[in-house]
């Protein structure tokens, strides 16, 4: 890695680190903001009634002080990865996300690698049979998956392959009640993990399917390909070596916009297969008005957002040298 | 009406179209022709669809007409879909348009803030918003906006660098118009298409939003809405599948249609890109 790359990989990081401090500084505003007492706010409707617990709350954030000691005091406790307590269940808010998140991660990991296998294959499919049947029944899928909730899908998948086929686990990351250990538990949680991650995956991967068809169709008749097949390469080799390669730049780029897509999907895909990742801990938060937790999952959620786009970022400099450095 | 006719050719758009314009006339004259309401215990609970005449699609957990919760969480869906993309171009209309035409430092921070908000998980705000605000029809519409301007933003702000050095546009400025004038009246009628094509897309987009929120249980606790009824529905499945059956056939339908109409939009007004959509 050279000097140029090392200051790029740099900028990026001092964005990242900026985006997220502008997002703490709207969700300490966004709480006092909201109607109503913000210790009361805070507490939701745990601590509603109780004015000790009230008092002891402005104490803590210091909400009897002036504002810019208060966003001080929240800004210098969250570099210290203190984002308060969850007051309905009592353990700090950090200690609750981390808990949770590998699961999160692995459900949206995973998605999101299925999401790109399964949307490039179906694009690359579609293109060679281009204006075939096969093109026109992977269209017409990908527009009806473009288009169907995800939580709905999520639904109506559990219902047919879980309750109805039983085939695969609709509930849960592993099975309860059974200890296992070792390769059985990887492969309980694999299968706990087909329908969430597919659910999840599948308005990406019809996503993906429609843009590298859509690119692969487009490069498909640039002069550099017909060169190759005026040379004498064979079909499959001109799609392989030639075509897709450069089709799939558009399909990288967009990687990035997915991965705040997916976050968000899995507060819904979590409620539905009831995966203990932290969009199900989102929707206990929402439920049971714990709004600091729910403050918290928001920028955590969002700090993943930020780190994958700088991973993505670093990727794509290393991957192709031709993307401009200085921007 | 080259458009129109470059449309109506186009048969697959004219099938999004006019799915699209029966449920914009159930919105409009469903709740004045139905007769009940969506909320009122009418039967016996969880009654199939197709067994009672009266209540043709069945009744849900609660022993409420499905129906007339059909055909009011219509007019909810449409009408914030409509409503939060018009902000939505509300906002990303003159940002795009200020950052494109003036460039510089101008366009600098503009695209910052507008990046700000692109990194930002968007319906985990939307869910933040509406949860601190608490959820109204008012503050789901508000929330949806919020998160669906940035593509706007950047899509005008594309336009106006593209079209600003164009010699009508030069013109205009050795007139002595205004820059106002010059935004308004020169470019912004020039950059049109795209904004419509991806407002149509936007729609859609608001639609499947706003019916996620009402699923997760944010939606306006006054207001009958599609996603409302699934996730009423979510704990009762095995038994009942219609009911999350049917309001989801309903939203997917609904998007559907406006995806198709949109790329028909689309491939009639910008017949060199057609086919790029994603941002």
């Amino acid at each position: 890695m050279n000097l140029q790359t090392l200051l790029y990989i740099g900028g990026r990081l001092i964005k990242g680190v900026i985006i997220l401090l502008i997002i703490a500084v709207f969700n300490f505003f966004l709480i006092r903001a909201a109607p109503g007492d913000p210790a009361k706010v805070m507490a939701g409707e745990a601590g509603a009634t109780d004015e000790v617990f009230l008092q002891q709350l402005r104490e803590q954030f210091g909400l009897d002080q002036p504002l810019y000691y208060q966003l001080w005091v929240y800004i210098s406790n969250l570099l210290h990865f203190d984002m308060g307590m969850s007051y309905r269940q009592n353990i700090p808010v950090f200690d609750l996300i981390m808990d949770r998140l590998p699961a999160t991660l692995l459900l949206t990991g995973t998605a999101f690698l299925l999401s790109i296998a399964l949307g490039v294959l179906a694009g690359v499919i579609a293109s060679v049979n281009y204006k075939k049947w096969v093109d026109s029944l992977i269209t017409i899928l990908s527009l009806i998956f473009y288009a169907t909730p995800l939580f709905w899908l999520a639904i109506m998948a559990s219902l047919f392959f879980s309750v109805y086929l039983g085939w695969l686990p609709g509930f849960g990351m592993e099975t309860v009640g059974v200890e296992l250990s070792g390769w059985d538990r990887v492969i309980d949680i694999a299968l706990h993990l087909v329908l969430p991650a597919t659910t999840l995956g599948l308005f990406f991967t019809a996503v993906y399917a429609r843009m590298t068809r859509t690119s692969m169709i487009e490069t498909s008749r640039l002069d550099f390909v017909k060169t190759a097949i005026a040379k004498g390469m064979t079909p499959s080799r001109v799609t392989r070596k030639h075509v897709l390669r450069n089709a799939l730049l558009p399909v990288i780029t967009l990687a990035g916009i997915q991965a705040g897509q997916l976050i968000g999907g899995a507060v819904l895909t979590e409620t539905v297969f009831a995966w203990p990742g932290i969009g199900r801990l989102m929707f206990e938060a929402l439920f049971q008005r714990d709004y600091n937790l729910l403050l918290g999952v928001f920028f955590i959620s969002s700090a993943m957002v930020v780190l994958f786009n700088l991973i993505t970022d670093v990727i794509y400099c290393v991957v192709d040298p031709r993307i401009e450095l200085s921007k | 009406m080259n458009i129109i006719k470059t449309l109506s050719q186009n048969k697959v758009a004219m099938v999004g179209f006019f799915v699209l314009a029966i449920f914009c006339l159930i919105a409009a004259f469903g709740p004045l022709l139905y007769d009940g309401s969506p909320w009122k215990m009418v039967q016996r609970p969880f009654l199939p669809p197709f067994e009672n005449s009266n209540y043709l699609l069945g009744t849900d957990t609660l022993g409420r007409d499905v129906l007339a919760g059909l055909i009011y969480g219509t007019r909810i869906s449409l009408l914030v879909g409509l409503v939060s993309t018009l902000i939505a171009l509300l906002i990303g209309i003159p940002l795009g348009a200020y950052a494109g035409y003036f460039g510089g430092w101008v366009d600098e921070l503009l695209m910052r803030f507008t990046e700000i908000f692109q990194t930002v998980p968007s319906f985990a705000l939307a869910i933040v918003i509406v949860a601190i605000f608490e959820p109204s029809v008012y503050s789901i519409t508000s929330a949806i906006a919020i998160v669906s301007w940035p593509p706007v933003a950047r899509l005008v702000r594309g336009e106006f660098m593209s079209l600003r050095s164009q010699e009508y546009v030069l013109a205009a400025k050795l007139n002595g118009q205004t820059h106002r004038n010059i935004i308004m009246r020169e470019i912004l009628p020039n950059s049109l298409s795209p904004i419509i094509v991806l407002a149509s897309l936007m729609v859609a987009t608001a639609i499947l939003l706003e019916s996620s929120l009402s699923f997760l249980g944010l939606g306006d606790p006054e207001i009958m809405s599609w996603g409302y009824m699934i996730g009423a529905a979510k704990t009762v499945v095995r038994q009942a599948w219609w009911l999350s059956f049917i309001p989801g056939l309903a939203i997917a339908l609904t998007v559907l249609s406006l995806n198709l109409l949109g790329e028909g939009l689309n491939e009639a007004l910008n017949p060199k890109m057609s086919g790029k959509r994603e941002n």
